[in-house]
């Protein structure tokens, strides 16, 4: 394995391109996910995907390693713990109900029946479940490459 | 004796799975059911979601999605057993 195994200054600089597109399509996903197709899980692995360019794409030694390794797993479990709060705040009714649709509170817009072209205010729990999701699945998927780029094979003593 | 057994077991097979495709309803014209009906009418009033694949997944069945976290965050734990390498181990 070369130390020095950063790509091209082609791809470096694309990748500096690609890093608001990306990011804010998958957040754009997630935050929609009520209203369009899509939703947490497929918006963590958008953003999850710009991980692994940057990873390629950079050399190994400038990305700060330790705090991101630290980093993503409080995430991800803060993310799972809001979720399974969330289902549980709605337990006077039921596990996982919607407490928050039609309440007039954050996200709690009724929304009309039929057609209608789509608030971002309406949906109870379901936006706040899907930012838990996303970041839950984002921070998953960016650890999951993180340690794999940055294990070594059993038998490579020398590098 | 064994070849005598794969033979029946086939046949077996071969005539439940046409028995199968000769019962089916046909193509294009779906069983009637309740469910997806109640959810396209009720749907947008009971969650607030215009996507009602999303109110399905975090309020009807919300555990399902439970799992599949649960299941996400299981897979992290496995690939960190399997691969994280402790700075003092060598």
């Amino acid at each position: 394995m070369r130390n020095n195994d950063e790509l091209s200054r082609i791809v470096r600089n694309v990748t500096c391109v690609l890093a608001v597109p990306v990011t804010v399509f998958g957040l754009y996903i997630i935050l929609h996910g009520h209203l369009t197709p899509g939703g947490g899980f497929a918006g963590g692995a958008v953003m999850a995907t710009f991980i692994a360019l940057f990873l390629v794409s950079f050399r190994k030694e400038i990305i700060k390693k330790d705090m991101w390794t630290k980093l993503f797993p409080v995430s991800e479990i803060l993310a799972l713990l809001a979720f399974i709060s969330l289902a549980l705040l709605g337990i006077s009714a039921a596990f996982f109900h919607n407490f928050l649709a039609n309440s007039g509170l954050l996200f709690g817009m009724p929304v009309p029946f039929g057609v209608n072209p789509g608030y971002l205010g309406t949906g109870g729990i379901a936006p706040l479940m899907n930012l838990a999701v996303g970041l839950e699945v984002f921070s998953g998927l960016s650890l999951i490459l993180f340690i794999m780029t940055y294990s070594k094979p059993d038998g490579d003593k020398n590098d | 004796m064994k070849k005598e057994v794969e033979v029946l077991t086939l046949a077996v097979l071969f005539i439940l799975l046409l028995a199968t495709t000769i019962s089916i309803h046909p193509f294009g014209k779906p069983c009637k059911t309740e469910m997806d009906d109640y959810f396209i009418l009720n749907g947008q009033n009971q969650t607030g979601c215009n996507n009602i694949v999303t109110s399905v997944v975090f309020d009807y069945r919300g555990m399902d999605t439970l799992g599949e976290a649960t299941i996400l965050f299981v897979a992290v734990t496995g690939v960190f057993m399997v691969f994280w390498r402790d700075k003092n181990e060598k």
